[in-house]
């Protein structure tokens, strides 16, 4: 076992750059799908909230494409996008847009409606209610949204390089093929600490606003 | 004779009926408040008095008939401007709880950036004095007040824009009996001193005795009295009066 994780830091000082440049492609991979399947995520669950009754198509078809397992959504888009970043980064996308949209669309939906009649009630015109108050009321549920999405994206990005992305899989994929369990292993580790200190980060953020207003 | 009344009318229903299905809430519903009243409503539950106070901002509209603010029939009216001119206070909500104190009392001038950052800070003193509360209370957040004080934020919200119509749907509900007499009082004061219009719905004949100039008692979605308090004292006329009136 000390013989692996020395042999795991030994692989971290011998090849350290391309570590770190396959560090940075993940990062810039699931950064891209988060930023999509955010703002996507975003407008479709405000859509929905104002348009209730399409709701429960809309989700349900979201369901659906995430019951897809992971790796299958990767292949099945072969056809269409090729092999590579960008396929990595739809298929990413469309996998994460679920918890986004149910979010969004929950946290919307939720807030007290004795509250929106309020604002109504005191002049606000609709986008004024929208903007001002609902949005930064249902803030901590899209949040909560968004980090699950954002944890999930980047462990996702650890499989792009099966169909020849970039990111830290190449170092798992690398590792399984030349059998080298401890490469594998340095890739996974870093795939993990990247998804901790996303979750971390947005995690403070989610704190500092909830402390601020005293939520 | 009719056209010199109508500026001397500040609210006015005209035969105004509202169904919700098959449940009539409102039955040729017509009344006329007189600018600088404090008329209080009173009725046991679902008599239609909420819905009657939420026609007059447009929160709902009526089937039938019409409503007349200043002299304008609100079917024709921008509803968003007629809305920021009249002040709004509901029990419990209605305070963001997102935003300060300091926010929620600028709310209605920030819709329409009436007011500037100076402005902005002195108005809100201003309106904490008014209310009866400390200006270090600005920076609160409503979790952190008391429920008295709540209320007091409330009023202190609905006044900002300096409406000359207030609507308060049972704005003491949620505060102890010594707290709200503290605030009734203050409303009087604040009625007077203003020269506000108010209509303030309540299902506590106590309270709709000490602040009515005129109480207005509804039932099934008609008017069963309006009078002074006095008068409805001296004379319940009804047994449903005279039970409220025994109740308390």
């Amino acid at each position: 076992m000390i013989d692996f994780m020395k042999e795991v830091i030994g692989l971290y000082a011998e090849r350290g750059p391309w570590f770190l440049e396959l560090l940075a492609a993940h990062i810039r991979l699931s950064l891209m799908a988060i930023a999509i399947a955010g703002i996507l995520g975003l407008l479709i669950g405000l859509l929905l909230s104002e348009h209730r009754r399409a709701a429960p198509v809309v989700i349900g078809i979201c369901n659906v494409f995430y019951t897809i397992p992971s790796i299958s959504m990767l292949g099945i888009l072969i056809p269409l996008l090729g092999i590579g970043d960008q396929n990595a980064v739809t298929a990413i996308s469309i996998y994460a847009l679920m918890p986004m949209v149910r979010n969004t669309y929950t946290g919307l939906t939720t807030v007290d409606k004795d509250i929106l009649e309020a604002s109504k009630a005191m002049g606000s015109t609709r986008l004024q209610t929208l903007t001002r108050v609902t949005l930064p009321l249902a803030f901590p549920v899209i949040l909560t949204g968004l980090r699950s999405m954002t944890v999930m994206a980047i462990s996702m990005c650890g499989l792009a390089s099966y169909i020849g992305a970039s990111g830290l899989g190449k170092a798992i994929y690398r590792g399984i093929s030349i059998y080298n369990p401890a490469m594998t292993f340095a890739g996974s580790i870093l795939i993990a600490l990247l998804a901790l200190t996303a979750d971390m980060l947005l995690g403070i953020v989610e704190k500092s606003y909830k402390n601020k207003r005293r939520m | 004779m009719n056209k010199e009344q109508i500026p001397d009318v500040i609210v006015r229903f005209e035969g105004v009926s509202l169904s919700y299905g098959e449940n009539q809430v409102l039955k040729e519903f017509s009344l006329e408040v007189p600018r600088g009243q404090c008329l209080t409503i009173i009725g046991s539950s679902g008599c239609g008095k909420t819905t009657m106070l939420k026609m007059i901002n447009g929160l709902l509209t009526p089937d039938t008939g019409r409503i007349l603010v200043d002299g304008q029939d609100i079917s024709q009216a921008d509803l968003t401007r007629l809305r920021r001119g009249i002040g709004y206070a509901i029990q419990n909500v209605g305070l963001f709880p997102h935003m300060t104190v300091k926010q929620n009392i600028a709310y209605v001038p920030s819709l329409s950036k009436q007011w500037d950052r100076e402005t902005e800070c002195s108005r809100v003193a201003e309106l904490l004095k008014t209310v009866g509360l400390e200006e270090e209370m600005a920076g609160r957040y409503p979790s952190e007040l008391s429920g008295g004080q709540k209320q007091r934020v409330g009023i202190a919200r609905a006044l900002a824009a300096k409406p000359s119509l207030m609507l308060m749907d049972e704005p003491f509900g949620a505060v102890d009996s010594i707290t709200r007499r503290g605030l009734q009082k203050e409303l009087k004061r604040l009625h007077k001193e203003l020269g506000l219009t108010i209509l303030f719905v309540t299902h506590d004949i106590r309270e709709a005795m000490v602040l009515g100039d005129r109480i207005l008692i509804m039932e099934a979605g008609r008017i069963l009295r309006l009078d002074t308090p006095e008068a409805v004292k001296a004379d319940p006329g009804s047994e449903f009066v005279a039970r409220l009136l025994e109740e308390n």
